[in-house]
């Protein structure tokens, strides 16, 4: 009697089942059914959207421009990666190379001890405020700061009323008559350029140093003293080492945006030119798509070679 | 004679959320050279703090610590004789197993070869020989306890720490590494203090054994002095099963204001000459052993262990409690907390 009535209570449950709960029976059978369906979003969006675009792009570069009619001539040839290989051209490359390795230095310089004191020293409300403060300067818009930045670093900027309160002028002029750096004034220098550019990116230089340090176990920290290491040998053999993937990281944030930025070099600094300028002066005012294609090309071979390297010196080993 | 690990009069403060806490509290405590010694405690009892304190990763805020007579309160750990093997074991992910054992020696400035030969020969005498060339993430819990013991040894320290190093392990695996250690330490003859909240680990591998409670030491001594001898109350009812009479009843039956007997001193017998008679109320089955619980008059509930092989009364009975003088042992009162 008792089994007749649960086979009922069962037939019950199965009619009253829904589609969902169907559905989600079925989802529970086959594993790899929900992680699949929760993966074609950004799969659409990564694979159509990201992918199809810069292959659009890649394509775009084998064709040329008809000088006289101004229209792309849809024949592939390598003329546009010959041209890129032009004095000019590659002038603009090393540049930018040399630019945004210096920035990514720099900021990998000033953001890790702030990144290490984040995660090492600070807790609960202190680590709260450092965090907003990191942060802070990505609520306000980038074109905002940019002109703040040009204000600062004027001639009759804020800057230079400083260093001369300080009686340093003399000091201001002798950085900016300095060749290559140098320039009019701060704001008309590429020296001006690179402060910017590290201000711009530090906080997504400090952010993964932060993280991958606060993943370092401190009892390793503590171990290494145990056995006799002095702490600035610990800080070499072991914290670098740990932090390597956040370093990285946050290095390849400040090298790849440097490398195609081109607002800020167009607003702060002189007239020589960095690769993001190029291929927006080649698409927009010279209409030279193809060229433009294959101008930004470049950084991406560029970052490719970095990561490669990274790679190879093992900065992603403690991963 | 000096010992290996002096602490004299030492206190640890600290001040968490505002409130300070007496983690240590003036510990006095000779460590001999060539001894096992172990910290033993309830969690937050202050015996990883003064294991902390030896290794110089905590600062004591009173007293002294000396290693071999050297005062060392003032050295970080990285200048102290010792070495430590972690509760997580801390092993550098990122170097081999070869190159973790081999880091002391590393940091020392000893040549390459000479270092691998080493921690090679160390990682044998651990029995790990062929596991120079992976990751610690390749390994097993008890293997890498065994790596984390071959890096704190290569550099011949004078004093191992081991802040709970067998925790993390399953029960058998534990009791196979109790007996390597213990092996390994007659061995070398290294003064090894160990920390653990475990009493059977602490009585199976000790030559003496501290015992702690709130900060302070309540006891030193060898661990079968602890069992049968035991001082205080905590330390009666720390190190397994006591009955601890008080008052009235210790007066009556004892004739101590407090004493202890431990449920295996006690038989069941008949009525005349019996100490005290009683209900049993419950039986408890331990495998080696049978727990009776008897309520009686005055002295509330004893239990009493009875070998598996005696006979079992059942619940409800009247039994009749027997003992030796010997099996008493008079406590100091507790000042109840």
């Amino acid at each position: 009697m008792s089994g007749a009535g649960a086979s009922t209570l069962n037939a019950g449950a199965q009619i009253g089942a829904g589609l969902g709960d169907r559905l989600s029976t079925h989802l529970l059978r086959r594993q790899y059914l929900l992680p699949m369906l929760l993966l074609i979003p950004p799969l659409l969006w990564f694979g159509v959207i990201y992918l199809g675009s810069l292959f659009t792009l890649l394509a775009q570069s084998f064709f040329r421009l008809d000088d006289f009619s101004g229209t792309i001539v849809y024949e592939i040839g390598l003329q546009n990666f010959i041209a890129l290989l032009e004095p000019a051209n590659l002038d603009v490359i090393r540049r930018s190379i040399v630019m945004a390795t210096l920035v990514t230095i720099a900021s990998v310089s000033i953001g890790f001890p702030l990144a290490y004191m984040m995660a090492r020293y600070t807790r609960g409300t202190t680590k709260a405020i450092l965090y907003v403060a990191v942060m802070l300067p990505l609520w306000s818009s980038y074109l905002v700061r940019l002109y703040a930045w040009k204000l600062l670093l004027a001639k009759e900027g804020a800057i230079a009323w400083l260093v001369t309160q300080l009686h340093l002028s003399w000091l201001l002029e002798a950085i900016l008559s300095a060749p290559v750096v140098g320039g009019n004034s701060l704001s008309f220098s590429p020296l001006g350029t690179f402060v910017v550019f590290v201000y711009m990116w530090l906080p997504f230089v400090i952010l993964p140093i932060q993280a991958s340090i606060e993943r370092i176990p401190p009892s390793l920290i503590e171990a290494s003293a145990d056995l006799g290491a002095h702490p600035r040998r610990t800080f070499w053999t072991v914290i670098l080492p740990l932090a390597m993937p956040g370093i990285a990281a946050g290095s390849i944030f400040s090298f790849s945006l440097t490398l195609g930025d081109y607002i800020i070099p167009q607003v702060i600094g002189n007239s020589t030119l960095f690769i993001g300028q190029v291929v927006y002066r080649q698409q927009g005012i010279a209409g030279n798509l193809p060229f433009a294609a294959a101008f930004s090309i470049a950084p991406i071979i560029i970052i490719a070679i970095y990561l490669w390297l990274a790679k190879r010196k093992g900065a992603f080993d403690a991963l | 004679m000096t010992h290996a690990v002096s602490l004299n009069k030492v206190s640890c403060v600290f001040v968490s959320a505002g409130r300070s806490v007496r983690a240590v509290d003036d510990v006095t405590l000779d460590i001999a050279a060539g001894e096992f010694f172990t910290l033993l405690g309830p969690s937050g009892s202050g015996k990883t703090t003064c294991l902390r304190m030896i290794g110089g990763f905590t600062r004591p805020t009173a007293g002294s610590i000396s290693i071999y007579g050297a005062a060392v309160s003032a050295l970080p750990p990285y200048a102290r004789p010792v070495t430590t093997v972690f509760q997580d074991y801390a092993l550098f992910p990122h170097m081999t197993v070869l190159e973790n054992v081999a880091y002391s020696l590393m940091v020392r400035g000893v040549p390459k070869a000479v270092r691998e030969q080493r921690a090679s020969e160390m990682l044998e005498l651990v029995r790990l020989p062929d596991m120079s060339k992976r990751k610690p993430a390749q390994l097993s819990g008890g293997q890498r306890q065994r790596v984390a013991l071959a890096r704190a040894l290569v550099s011949e320290p004078k004093v191992l720490l081991l802040d709970e190093p067998l925790g993390a392990l399953d029960l058998k695996l534990r009791e196979q590494m109790q007996v390597e250690l213990k092996e390994l330490q007659r061995r070398l003859g290294i003064t090894f203090v160990l920390v653990t909240h475990d009493q059977h680990e602490a009585f199976s591998i000790s030559d003496r054994i501290g015992v702690f409670n709130q900060g302070r030491l309540e006891q030193v001594d060898s661990p079968s002095a602890l069992y049968e001898r035991p001082t205080s109350r905590f330390v009666a009812e720390f190190l397994g099963a006591a009955n601890v009479l008080e008052h009235e009843a210790a007066l009556n039956l004892t004739g101590h204001p407090t004493a202890m007997i431990r449920p295996e001193r006690i038989a069941i017998g008949s009525a005349p000459s019996a100490r005290i008679s009683g209900q049993v109320e419950a039986i408890q089955y331990f495998g080696s052993f049978w727990r009776i619980k008897v309520r009686c008059p005055l002295a509330a509930i004893l239990m009493v262990d009875l070998p598996v092989s005696s006979a079992q009364p059942t619940i409800g009975d009247t039994v009749h409690l027997h003992w030796d003088a010997l099996a008493v042992h008079p406590l100091r009162p507790s000042v109840s907390v």
